[in-house]
């Protein structure tokens, strides 16, 4: 394999797409850049409607940019697929009935050059036990990870996993990340979609956080928990001036409607303790986590 | 990398679909008993110049084929309804080894069917020279060659829940305007179904009359409908990106 093609990574330059509906238009992307270095691990964060799948689909070649590039080592979305370098699990689609899940995904392995085994496979998703089932009689948490051992078995280059968790009980998703990880221990190129801001700070080395199909931030996942991870504390409290508020350590703002206020924190637990203490008078406190999509809509309107 | 395994495995899957193993095989065969053993001694069928266990052997041979080739019309409105064709797409499996496939697989349900016909035709006394049998067999096959587009076609276009009334709803209007039920010898029903390739299916059945079994009209039309529904199918494909 030549390096020269292998250390290009991934480039989303200046992608746009609209889709015509019966309402009219709709920008699904608009204007996206995105660079990944091969062995990166990304997670595409948003809200529904940001724009990620339809990014995932521009980055496997399944949609044509109305505008913009996509190039996934150095060539089209199509080569690095031709020459079996990219796995991907698909967010809408079931599974193709009438196999067992030994047989589906040997018929996978069958399509990829450099296809692990199937047992080794099946172990390592954690279905040995239900290898032998047919696929249309899987329970949903098995028929995700069937899906999710589809994309290993042909060994990527790049592993493409659009919300991959979506369907999953607590207990399945961190089985399920704790499978990738030891996966991603080969150096594989990983970019995800989810909307859990705790996969992207447990999982990826870097989140791009998208909204209205625009990024609005990129950067290493603890920076961006920073800028979205930020919580607020409400209280009754009349009589405190806000300006001795915004002294507090680790509040960022102060919104103040009649008694209520309203402090936007970087750090809650500093901001409370100091609260407490300077204004012990503070009734019906309430701390919140900003929401993903909350804390999106803040990001785009700035 | 194999696309013969990916093969293997599609037709695997068309095995055990057990609704289109009944409809490929088992019903043509129950009605080819059911029409051509009461009138087994019937040598010359409305005028046909055939017998009667031979002109309804190709007939429903007809019906049995063109369900197998349009099936396949069945099976990728499975797989689209399920996002599968999009999984297929993000593997190195190309459009033509996923054609190709399509296509081996439907043939090889055609000739099971066939088969199936010839032999039961045999055990109501149809006796032909093997030059006849092999002359009646490569026209049928190629006649099939429209049918392996439709399917094709049809899978790309339909959905899943309404895939099977268009087939069965089609190939039923099909024979009955092609003469696979009864032959039609004159009429309106008779010049209208020259023009379909299901027509010169059942026409196959002629080779035992002696010399070409089509006519030049036969071979234009069939050829004519190949290359249409080719050109279909290969749009309806490359258009077929999109999310279900």
């Amino acid at each position: 394999m030549e390096s020269s093609t292998l250390t290009t990574g991934i480039r989303l330059e200046g992608l746009v797409k609209t889709f015509r509906t019966p309402h009219g238009p709709v920008e699904a992307v608009r204007g996206v850049d995105i660079a990944i270095e091969p062995g990166e691990t990304v997670a595409l964060l948003g809200p529904n409607g940001a724009g990620k799948s339809t990014t995932i689909d521009m980055l496997l070649g399944l949609a044509e940019p109305d505008q913009g590039t996509v190039s996934l080592f150095g060539g089209a979305p199509q080569d690095a697929i031709a020459s079996g370098r990219v796995g991907a699990m698909l967010q809408t689609g079931a599974l193709l009935r009438d196999l067992t899940v030994r047989e589906l995904i040997a018929m996978m392995a069958s399509l990829y050059p450099r296809a692990l085994g199937v047992d080794e496979v099946l172990e390592l998703t954690g279905l040995a036990k239900a290898a032998e089932q047919r696929t249309e009689k899987l329970s949903g948490g098995q028929a995700q990870r069937v899906r999710f051992a589809c994309a290993l078995v042909a060994n990527p280059d790049l592993l493409v996993l659009d919300e991959p968790t979506v369907a999953m009980d607590v207990e399945g998703r961190h089985a399920f990340w704790a499978t990738m990880r030891e996966f991603a221990r080969g150096g594989t190129t990983i970019v995800f979609a989810t909307h859990y801001l705790e996969e992207a700070d447990d999982f990826a080395d870097r989140a791009v956080l998208m909204a209205h199909g625009q990024v609005v931030a990129d950067g290493p996942t603890t920076e961006i928990k920073a800028r979205v991870g930020a919580r607020t504390i409400r209280a009754t409290l009349p009589d405190a001036p806000d300006a001795a508020l915004m002294t507090l350590p680790g509040v960022a703002s102060v919104d103040r409607r009649g008694a209520a206020v309203t402090l936007r924190c970087s750090d809650s637990d500093a901001a409370i303790r100091a609260l407490l203490t300077r204004f012990p008078e503070a009734r019906d406190l309430e701390i919140s986590g900003a929401g993903l999509e909350e804390a999106f809509l803040e990001l785009t309107a700035a | 990398m194999s696309d013969l395994a990916y093969t293997r495995y599609e037709l695997l899957r068309a095995f055990r679909n057990k609704r289109f193993l009944f409809f490929s095989l088992g019903f043509p065969l129950m009605l080819y008993f059911l029409t051509a053993a009461p009138n087994k001694n019937t040598a010359n069928l409305e005028k046909t110049g055939l017998s009667a266990p031979l002109y309804f052997m190709v007939s429903m041979a007809s019906w049995g084929t063109m369900t197998a080739m349009l099936s396949t019309g069945a099976r990728i409105a499975g797989e689209r309804q399920v996002g599968w064709n999009r999984q297929l797409r993000i593997s190195p499996l190309s459009a033509f080894s996923y054609l190709r496939a399509k296509v081996a697989i439907a043939y090889l349900m055609a000739a099971l069917s066939l088969v199936t016909m010839y032999i039961s035709g045999a055990a109501l006394g149809v006796s032909l020279p093997a030059r006849d049998w092999l002359e009646m067999t490569a026209l049928i096959v190629i006649a099939l060659v429209p049918f392996a587009a439709a399917g094709i076609f049809v899978g790309h276009k339909v959905t899943v829940e309404s895939v099977g009334p268009a087939i069965g709803g089609g190939t039923a209007v099909l024979a009955l305007v092609s003469g696979t039920w009864f032959p039609v010898t004159s009429g309106f029903l008779h010049d209208f179904g020259q023009i379909l390739p299901s027509y010169w299916l059942v026409q196959a059945g002629r080779v035992a009359l002696g010399g070409g079994a089509w006519n030049a009209t036969g071979w234009m039309v069939v050829i004519g409908w190949s290359l249409v529904m080719t050109v279909l199918a290969a749009r309806a494909y490359r258009n077929d990106t999109n999310r279900a």
